[in-house]
């Protein structure tokens, strides 16, 4: 049954993993994330839905979980934060060049190194560009609610099963911290034996005696095949860029300026936006919702539209190289960024927006 | 022109006396000859075969020599990230407690890349069987030092001998193992004779059957050579083996079960 809750966006997205048929959680404790082991470990999914949750030895291992999971046709997660993630890029590689459909959950903070743990949004490249070794791409997610956080765990979900493709969705200290009311879905069966044999006839569920062994690697020594996988990947991630972009538009319609933010940023735009136009300027807020596939049409029809484009984010400067590729020169694009966990403030933003492209 | 000394019209149902299982595909071994690698693979495929638990078995292979083991071995089976077998091992079991499921690595693999995911999957008591071919060396990337390799033993990244007071001493994983609670079965074989074949699968065929218990790991080193690694004839390596590798690694069982009637 749906639910109407009051929840971090942690324990949001916990909830939602057991409600939305999630086989089994790996993880290794990381602030600020660790609500979501924590959250797990109390429900006792094993009991509610059968869901494994396992605390394991390291990030190295939880990915290495995942995929073994993902391998057996099963619908697993793992989560953790910024330096966690780092060490599990070898494991995504691995995930992605064996086209296993699994979710993985960033709640970013700040870096480089141990950094801090306060919010950030520095893993913008990482996750966005592959992050690991090979040409990859993860499907990513930025949610900007505790709602969203609850729902892109199913949508993640969906679309890893529908292109054999990890997922992942980007999110940071402070969404993932923050209480918020949430809608929680009505729960859903984890898929039977049956159906996983199904929905996953490559997976590793047993060899019987009327099918070959199935095979679960990212190894292929013959160069020339070796190609033609990557040439295979690259099509699909084409299919994703042409079927699941996902943006929000916030009053661009008569926008003369525009910012383009994620995530917490974006929430912050939001107020910009209202303190803007009680001065009578008119700005609008493009909100990439899927960071690959990237929105570049949007972006490049926006900058046919507004008199300049500010990216604001908690980097040094990452999705603006992005929004400056597909804006393709047609209006000028500058960054706003704090960093080290710092958020900007609303007014603060406003400012550089009437600095950079008003003069004042 | 030589004599014919083989009648092809022996060749009858009634006078097999060996077959090679079909758990083995149809695909020439990649090993080099005399690499104890094939002969390990034959006798686990035999072990499933003869448990008659081919659907039920989930592999996992390494990185290492034996990272094809896929091609070879007729299960389902998962190719690892090196090092990372145990957990991926971990995961299948957990997902699919009634299966069948084993690492097979080498001891790059799964003594120095891999030792957390080792050390954590046996102390979790994880219900898996663990297969490790201890050869001394990194066979697959050219020979290199292994955390196994003998003090003095020469290597391609230690060319004058393992020092031990700079390059430590050889790792024990199996001895190791068996002091953590989580494992249940913990034995040390050899592949290079007839009568150490017959052991080996014996080990192997009580690993499996232990699965079934759920009381931990069951974990099997055997003890096996790289002749092109260590630069020998496969019959030089053997005889080295024995007489370098044994009294460092002395096979037999360190740790068995509780026998249950
Ligand atoms: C992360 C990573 N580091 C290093 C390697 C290179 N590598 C491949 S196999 C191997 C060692 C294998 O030795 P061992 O496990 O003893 O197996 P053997 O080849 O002797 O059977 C190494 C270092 C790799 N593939 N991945
Ligand atoms: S290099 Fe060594 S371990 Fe590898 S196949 Fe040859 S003999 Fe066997």
């Amino acid at each position: 049954m749906k639910e109407l809750r009051l929840m971090k966006g942690n324990e949001a997205i916990a909830e939602a993993a057991i409600r939305c048929g999630c086989d089994a959680y790996f993880g290794y404790p990381i602030t600020p994330q660790s609500e979501i082991l924590e959250y797990l470990m109390v429900e006792k999914p094993h009991e509610r839905t059968g869901m494994v949750v396992l605390q394991a030895e390291s990030e190295v291992a939880s990915i290495n979980m995942v995929y073994a999971g993902a391998g057996c046709g099963r619908k697993v997660m793992t989560s953790s934060s910024s330096p966690g993630v780092s060490l599990m890029q070898e494991g995504l590689s691995y995930c992605a060049g064996a086209e296993l459909p699994c979710l993985l959950v960033n709640v970013v903070r700040g870096g480089p190194g141990l950094g801090t743990i306060q919010p950030s949004q520095a893993d913008y490249f990482q996750s966005t560009k592959g992050g690991g070794h090979g040409d990859y791409r993860l499907i990513v997610l930025a949610p900007s609610s505790v709602q969203e956080m609850c729902d892109f765990v199913g949508l993640g979900f969906d679309l890893a099963f529908k292109y054999r493709n990890p997922a992942l969705i980007l999110t940071d200290g402070a969404i993932g911290q923050m209480m918020e009311k949430v809608m929680l879905p009505a729960s859903v069966n984890r898929w039977t034996e049956e159906e996983i044999k199904q929905q996953t006839p490559w997976a590793t569920t047993g060899k019987p005696a009327d099918r070959p062994a199935n095979v679960i690697t990212s190894l292929e020594l013959d160069s020339a095949k070796q190609e033609k996988v990557n040439q295979k990947l690259q099509a699909k991630y084409a299919e994703m860029e042409k079927n699941e972009v996902r943006f929000e538009r916030i009053q661009c319609d008569d926008a003369e300026y525009l910012f383009v933010a994620f995530g917490t940023s974006a929430r912050i735009c939001q107020k910009s936006i209202d303190l803007a136009r009680a001065k009578g300027i008119k700005v609008g807020l493009l909100r990439p919702i899927t960071l690959f596939p990237f929105p570049k049409d949007e972006i490049e029809k926006l900058a046919g539209q507004v008199k300049g484009m500010l990216s604001v984010e908690m980097n040094a400067g990452q999705m603006v190289e992005d929004i400056r590729l597909n804006a393709k020169g047609k209006c000028p694009v500058e960054h706003y960024g704090r960093f080290g966990g710092i958020m900007p403030s609303p007014d603060e933003v406003l400012k550089v927006l009437e600095q950079k492209f008003i003069g004042g | 022109m030589a004599e014919t000394i083989f009648d092809p019209n022996i060749i009858k149902d009634q006078n097999l006396v060996y077959k090679r299982t079909d758990h083995m595909k149809e695909k020439a071994l990649s090993y080099c000859p005399g690499c104890g690698h094939g002969t390990a693979h034959r006798i686990l495929m035999e072990v499933i075969e003869e448990m008659g638990i081919q659907e039920k078995t989930i592999g996992v292979s390494p990185v290492g020599c034996s990272v094809l083991a896929y091609d070879f071995m007729n299960v389902d089976m998962q190719g690892a990230a090196h090092g990372r077998a145990p957990a991926l091992a971990t995961a299948i079991k957990r997902l699919m407690p009634d299966k069948f499921v084993f690492t097979y690595q080498g001891d790059g693999d799964l003594a120095a890349i891999g030792t957390a995911e080792t050390i954590h999957a046996c102390n979790r008591g994880e219900h898996i069987t663990i297969i490790f071919i201890n050869n001394g060396i990194y066979g697959m990337t050219g020979g290199q030092m292994a955390p196994t390799t003998l003090p003095g033993m020469r290597s391609s990244t230690s060319p004058y001998g393992r020092d031990e007071a700079t390059m430590g001493h050889p790792l024990r994983m199996t001895e190791l193992v068996a002091t953590l609670p989580g494992t249940c079965f913990v034995t040390r074989q050899a592949v290079h004779t007839p009568g150490n074949v017959r052991k080996a699968k014996r080990a192997l065929r009580t690993a499996f059957e232990l699965q079934t218990r759920k009381i931990g790991v069951s974990f099997v080193e055997i003890v096996s050579n790289c002749n092109s690694g260590w630069k020998m004839t496969p019959v030089k390596a053997n005889t080295w083996m024995e007489e370098n590798m044994f009294p460092y690694y002395p096979l037999g069982d360190i740790k068995v079960p509780e026998k249950i009637d």
